[in-house]
């Protein structure tokens, strides 16, 4: 009883951080109906630009993790920028979005691969490996550090969305864009603000990552957890995604425990598949029938 | 005859033109993504393999049984999946490629796990990858252009008033992506006779995006530009031999020029035509005579 306890925690752990970049998904997604696949990529350069501050000396690692963060959200608004805007204003379907966005992924990777080399990185450790005891259940403290920012930020993300002035205007985008600019929106800010949004989430998840494990090149593979999760939540709604990567991570760390650790992403991916079979447009997603 | 240099060239090429052939006529042509091609790929090339090592069957049979191995998988999983919508079908298909390899590294008894399966014999001579990317070839043009490839062209174009003018869309989308795992299939059986030694982490979704990038390069809904796609994307290295590291670099930029710059790929919604060619060059011609008068 205990260690599934431990477990669950552990596995809310590394699904908050599937949900950081879940959500960033979710996000881009409701405003374009795309799968921003090279999302994972600028997570992974965002902990690639925390690193390169760590070399920095003197500087302290509030600072790096702040470059981090602030580097991945500058690469996602240039993606938008150089690739998605350009395609946007071709009037080319969304297909080619996705296409650019699978582009720009293997551009990022192999180019942090010539640059850095594909050897693991540390990134170094904010707390000593320890864990807490609380009552007989023991909770390592990165554990449950990751866990407080995620959760922190993304209630910070949904009152954001859901309180602000800004967040009207995401909303109105994604329910209708055309609509939304003839009132006054001006989509193009909207639409490059969430890119920075995103940004920003996948560089503090990369940099979560990298504390946890290490930093390399193909590291941006988290995106596709993250991915499967705002699928399982359905595309395009951020509370769906939150609550989609919890249970990836849940589901993740106890079949590990329990059955194998080599069928774990067999028995996620079976899961996914089954979820879709159930529920077409995942768990929240709206079902939307195609226009003639 | 040849040197093993280029036999080995030409094998690489003519096998990945049949997998592409495949993809692209699922992609091009209905604009569904299949993320999990590679998976059909594995299935086809431990089929094959296990029924040429384990029973001693001819090539050809095990080929065609590690190809029927692929078909069927698909069309179970077709059934399953087809009805989802874009991006939830895309992602269906990852899950899928990402648990065939999962699953060919669990059974270590079958299939030997992440050491791979060895003593494959040499059997994908240049000759028999030349001839089979030819069939294929023929194969995928006369699909394409019978009534059954029209259909598909035109749940491309749009569904709702293709199912209005009463094509089957279900059965039609499923179709494609039985044909493409097929074709899939068949190239990762002469793939698996070519290596002699295969591991499942050679089928993994970077071979599958590969797949996708190369479709796209040489042009959403045309056979001929697959073919050129898949010539330039796998010559290409072997040309720049120094830049091996490189190489999925300038694949990722190249796609994304390449979207920015020519959307519909080197050949989009065209075929390669000699005609074309020729009028080109002398319409060039013409005005070249013109100007000098």
């Amino acid at each position: 009883m205990k260690i599934l306890f431990q477990q669950i925690i552990i596995g809310i752990s590394i699904g908050s951080v599937y949900a950081l970049i879940a959500s960033g998904y979710a996000l881009v997604y409701s405003l374009l109906d795309f799968s921003n696949w090279a999302h994972g990529e600028v997570c992974m350069l965002g902990a690639y630009c925390c690193f390169m501050a760590t070399r920095i000396e003197k500087l302290p690692f509030a600072v790096s993790v702040v470059i981090g963060v602030g580097g991945a959200a500058l690469i996602s608004l240039l993606n938008e920028r150089l690739a998605y805007r350009n395609i946007r204003r071709h009037g080319s379907p969304n297909m080619f979005l996705m296409i650019a966005a699978m582009g720009l992924s293997t551009t990022y990777q192999n180019l942090a691969n010539v640059i850095w080399g594909s050897k693991f990185k540390q990134l170094p450790k904010l707390f000593k490996t320890t864990s807490l005891n609380l009552g007989g259940v023991f909770i390592g403290t990165s554990d449950l550090l990751c866990l407080s920012i995620a959760i922190v930020v993304l209630v910070i993300l949904l009152l954001i969305i859901n309180k602000t002035r800004f967040g009207l205007h995401v909303r109105a985008v994604a329910c209708n864009g055309r609509t939304a600019s003839l009132l006054g929106v001006k989509i193009d800010r909207v639409i490059a603000m969430v890119f920075l949004l995103a940004g920003a989430l996948a560089g503090l998840a990369g940099v979560m990552y990298g504390m946890k494990y290490n930093v390399y090149p193909t590291m941006g593979n988290v995106g596709i957890k993250a991915f499967i999760a705002s699928v399982i939540g359905g595309l395009g709604s951020v509370p769906g995604a939150i609550i989609g990567a919890m249970l990836l991570g849940l589901i993740e760390t106890v079949v590990s425990g329990y059955i194998s650790s080599g069928l774990r992403d067999l028995i996620s991916f079976s899961l996914l598949i089954a979820i879709l079979l159930i529920r077409p447009s995942g768990l929240f997603g709206v079902d939307v029938q195609e226009k003639a | 005859m040849l040197n093993a240099f280029y036999e080995g060239v030409i094998v690489i090429v003519c096998i990945n033109i049949i997998a592409v052939l495949g993809m692209s006529v699922l992609t091009g042509f209905t604009r569904l993504f299949s993320f999990g091609n590679a998976g059909f790929m594995s299935i086809g090339a431990y089929g094959a393999a296990i029924c040429s090592v384990q029973f001693g069957l001819p090539f050809p049979v095990a080929i065609l049984i590690g190809v029927l191995a692929a078909g069927v998988v698909a069309f179970l999983l077709g059934s399953l999946t087809i009805r989802l919508r874009g991006d939830y079908f895309l992602i269906s298909c990852l899950g899928f490629g990402e648990c065939v390899w999962v699953l060919f590294n669990y059974t270590r008894n079958i299939t030997g796990g992440a050491n791979g399966y060895s003593n494959i014999p040499y059997r994908t001579t240049a000759l028999v990858a030349f001839a089979s990317a030819v069939l294929a070839f023929v194969i995928a043009w006369n699909f394409i252009h019978s009534k059954y490839g029209q259909n598909l062209s035109a749940i491309r174009e749009n569904e709702v008033a293709a199912a209005a003018n009463g094509i089957d869309v279900v059965k039609f989308k499923k179709m494609a992506f039985v044909f493409s795992a097929l074709y899939a299939g068949w190239a990762g059986g002469l793939y698996a006779h070519y290596l002699r030694y295969i591991t499942p982490a050679l089928f993994n979704l970077s071979k599958s995006s590969e797949l996708i990038i190369t479709t796209v390069l040489g042009g959403l809904g045309s056979l001929t530009g697959s073919v050129l796609g898949t010539i330039i994307v796998q010559l290409l290295p072997e040309i720049f031999r120094s830049l091996a590291e490189y190489r999925m670099l300038f694949y990722g930029i190249a796609v994304v020029l390449v979207i920015l710059v020519r959307p519909n790929g080197l050949y989009g919604y065209r075929e390669f035509s000699l005609k074309r060619v020729v009028a080109f060059v002398t319409s060039r011609l013409g005005k070249g005579v013109k100007s000098h008068e």
